[in-house]
């Protein structure tokens, strides 16, 4: 009944998500506002229908109605209930429809806005949301439907909507459960996160494709969607971030990237992103690089439904997957639509989005030519990543070989450009905008310049002496020094004009320039990941040994004693397995760690890896569970990770220096009360 | 008589050490986890998905974990055994493609990119020709006072954006 009630549901809403294009484009063509307000409305009532139908199947699976297929492979009787309710999105077409639902959320939040000024947007943003909602609806309705049940017919069993001819229902007693991998609280946070990052980037694509469309090619497009896309970024940062963290915690090899292609397939879109958020302050400021401004968010959006794509079509496993899969070649005429529209219509407005400022007054040291500069190495690495893992496809496809695209070319590939990009963040903030040169730019920077002359001799002294590191090192410095130097700096000259003390005039300095300031807090923050980065990557050191209770194993100075090991059933009915290990340093006793497996009831294992984290490393105990396991022979692996805590440390900052840049300011209009003034320039308003 | 026997015996014998001394020289001693795992981290499970062989929780992988530890016992080298492993298995358990035929794509085409990415910035470069000697908005001048405080100026901006 509930099942039928959340199919009925999504019936609706893909009706109204057509409607709205429908009446949003008719709308348009006969100039009709009615239609497209209509067509607005339609939009508003997609949220609260997918809604109805996201808590039928929250429903369903936290009473347990193994009778529907989703609910059986993702569920179990032994699961708490919290577990029962994230396994919306633990499976394909629970996500599919957790995808629409915030999809829908955006959708009606961005219809909320006030269009008095932008009116002339509105059909377009409302025909690209509604037919994005479409789209994915029809892959729950069609393909992935999380409401069909199973039926016992004469030839087996059946996953279906409606009953086959002949079929009884079929009610298993009890589900399968969710894979073990994703009851971490880091990966049921991961994807809601990623989700949202994903679906927020449809809006500036709508607002661009609007202003393509319409030819109001002015930055007002970019003006509205500029904190859309900050706080799509955020999350979708965030979600990068939490992705990270659930490697590190759970697959217990020591790491928290793998280059794996499910990962790049999420950066892809951030890498985009995050040029496309410094050259939009260039349009806002210069109206430049309109071009390439369009050319990024068309790309975004391209990279969030074909990360969609590669995750969900299964053809990363294979192009065959891709070929069996229902919804792979849904992605793939959709990916095609997108670009063919898109791009049919940037040629078309291509000679509009010219450069409305002189470009010849721009120097090649400015901050836009350094924005450039750095939107190229963003792009060299992004090319890097998607070549990376569309090239096994490819190669399977020309010659039938399976290859391998692992770590080793990646950090070959992207480790000297994003070099080059802490290099530009350490410059860009020195540098004007429009005109500057090597001997101003030089004036700015002597200062950060010392503090970091001493970086490497002071490292090269304490006994570093990989040149990488030094060069990494030294970089990572020299963004510090320069943005503390340009905290201070405005800090100071405001204190001193407006005769504040120094802390209140760095507050009021940041909080009357965010979007700069949030800016600069950002950059510090991935400067403390840069470490965390550069510690792990060229630092590590590992041993596994196979020891008996009472031996120990030797790591930088470290001492692991293999204290016991113990056997014991949870009350959910895994079987634990857990080892205590004594840690000392120097002979000093720091503590015990508790490596230990999980064996599900289902037979699924879950390796738990133990980790003592300090500012200056990690250690990092597995208990090999793939290797013979017994108390006299018990193999454990370790590691001694430099740096790593700086990494999320430096995700708190980031999110909080993004908190700041997002924030939104009071609207200009209502700043300026009747009767207040603000002199400019000796003018007065 | 006696004596060319106990020669011949002696040979005998000494050839029976000499060659078992050969096999012992072959057989090295057990190889540790850690040697173990140098080289299962160069190579990825031909059978998981993207999962390096070093942490594979499989039983073929410790299978063939097992098959490394026997070969470096044997005294093979590491590029042997990643040649086996390609031999039996295929390329994809090579942490990158081979530098062969088709494969050179994928180390061609990232740099590739990258040179005419910049060839393009150098030719949007070369539009701006006159590049001014000093300044005119140095960063120091960006400092925040009643003439260019950012607020102010964003104000102004939009105010002019609404005219």
């Amino acid at each position: 009944m509930v099942a039928d009630f959340g199919f009925g549901i999504l019936v609706l809403t893909f009706l109204v998500a057509l409607y709205s294009a429908g009446a949003a484009f008719y709308g348009y063509k006969v100039k009709d506002d009615r239609w497209v307000e209509s067509a607005r409305r339609g939009m508003f009532l997609t949220f609260p229908l997918v809604t109805l139908a996201a808590l039928s199947l929250i429903y369903l699976l936290v009473t347990g109605h193994f009778e529907l297929s989703y609910v059986y492979a993702v569920t179990s009787l032994s699961m708490p209930l919290y577990l029962k309710i994230t396994a919306l999105w633990g499976g394909q077409e629970g996500s599919l429809l957790f995808w629409s639902w915030l999809m829908s959320a955006f959708a009606s939040a961005v219809m909320l806005r006030k269009w008095d000024r932008d009116r002339e947007f509105l059909p377009w943003v409302a025909l690209v949301t509604a037919l994005t909602l479409a789209f994915f609806l029809s892959l729950s309705l069609f393909f992935e439907n999380p409401f069909t049940r199973w039926w016992q017919t004469s030839s087996g069993e059946v996953a279906a909507m409606f009953p086959p001819a002949g079929s009884i229902p079929l009610i298993p007693p009890d589900g399968q459960g969710l894979n073990p991998l994703l009851r971490h609280p880091g990966m049921i946070i991961h994807p809601p996160m990623l989700y949202t990052g994903f679906v927020a980037f449809v809006i500036p694509y709508a607002f661009a494709m609007a202003a393509l469309i319409t030819g109001r090619t002015d930055d007002r497009w970019i003006r509205i969607t500029r904190r859309w896309t900050l706080w799509a970024w955020l999350f979708l940062s965030c979600g990068l971030l939490l992705g990270m963290r659930w490697a590190y915690d759970v697959l217990g090899w020591g790491g928290y990237w793998g280059w794996d292609p499910v990962e790049i397939a999420a950066l892809l879109p951030w890498l985009v992103g995050t040029p496309f958020l410094h050259t939009v302050m260039i349009q806002e400021k210069r109206g430049m690089f309109k071009q390439l401004n369009m050319i990024l968010v068309i790309l975004m959006y391209v990279m969030v439904i074909f990360g969609t794509f590669l995750t969900r079509s299964g053809v990363l496993s294979s192009v065959h997957a891709f070929a069996e899969s229902n919804i792979g070649p849904m992605f793939f005429v959709f990916i095609g639509i997108i670009l063919i529209t898109s791009i049919s219509l940037l040629i078309y407005r291509w000679g509009d989005l010219k450069s409305e400022t002189e470009l010849s007054s721009t120097s090649l040291f400015s901050r836009e030519a350094l924005f450039l500069l750095a939107a190229l190495l963003f792009s060299g690495i992004f090319v890097v990543c998607f070549w990376g893992i569309v090239f096994p496809l490819v190669s399977e496809v020309v010659t039938g070989q399976q290859i391998t695209v692992g770590p080793p070319f990646y950090k070959q590939a992207v480790g000297p450009l994003f070099g080059g990009l802490l290099f530009l963040m350490g410059i860009a903030p020195l540098s004007a905008w429009t005109r500057a040169s090597l001997k101003t730019i030089g004036r700015a920077v002597w200062k950060p310049a010392i503090p970091t002359a001493l970086v490497p001799p002071l490292l090269a002294a304490l006994g570093m002496r990989s040149g990488a590191a030094l060069v990494g090192f030294t970089l990572v410095a020299f963004v510090v020094f320069v943005t503390l130097y340009e905290f201070w700096r405005g800090a100071a000259a405001r204190s001193r004009s407006q005769k504040e003390n120094f802390l209140l005039a760095l507050w009021h300095l940041a909080g009357r320039n965010r979007r700069r300031y949030g800016g600069y807090i950002i950059h510090l923050a991935m400067m403390m990941m840069a470490l965390g980065i550069l510690g792990i990557e060229l630092f590590q050191t590992t041993t596994q040994q196979t020891i008996a209770t009472g031996q120990s194993i030797q790591l930088n100075g470290y001492t692991l004693r293999y204290d016991s090991l113990a056997q014991f059933t949870y009350v959910d009915g895994r079987i634990v397995t857990r080892a205590v290990m004594s840690v000392y340093r120097g002979g000093k006793f720091l503590g015990q760690l508790y490596p230990r497996y999980d064996y599900y009831p289902d037979g699924q294992p879950m390796t738990i890896p133990a980790i003592r984290s300090t500012l200056a490393d990690d250690i990092y105990i597995v208990l090999v569970n793939w290797e013979n396991v017994s108390v006299l022979q018990t193999p454990f692996k370790v590691y001694d990770n430099p740096l790593v805590l700086w990494l999320w440390i430096g995700g708190f900052v980031f999110i909080f220096g993004t908190l700041v840049a997002a924030w939104p300011d009071a609207d200009p209009l209502t700043v300026l009360a009747p009767g207040q003034e603000v002199r400019l320039a000796g003018a007065r308003l | 008589m006696v004596s060319k026997r106990l020669i011949w015996f002696a040979v005998l014998v000494l050839g029976v050490c000499l060659s078992g001394a050969r096999t012992v020289h072959a057989q090295q001693p057990t190889p540790s986890d850690d040697e173990v795992n140098a080289i299962a981290r160069q190579l990825f499970c031909p059978v998981c998905q993207n999962t390096p062989l070093d942490v594979c929780p499989t039983q073929a992988c410790q299978q063939w974990r097992d098959l490394i530890r026997q070969m470096l016992a044997d005294g093979k080298s590491a590029d042997y055994i990643k040649q086996y492993f390609v031999v039996h298995y295929g390329a994809r358990v090579l942490a990158e493609p081979p530098r062969t035929g088709f494969n050179w794509l994928i180390y061609i085409v990232p740099p590739a990119a990258f040179l005419l990415g910049l060839y393009l910035l150098f030719r949007a470069y070369q539009a701006w020709k006159r590049m001014p000697k000093e300044s005119v908005g140095d960063a120091a001048g960006e400092l925040p006072s009643a003439a260019n405080d950012p607020y102010v100026a964003r104000v102004e901006e939009e105010l002019r954006k609404r005219r």
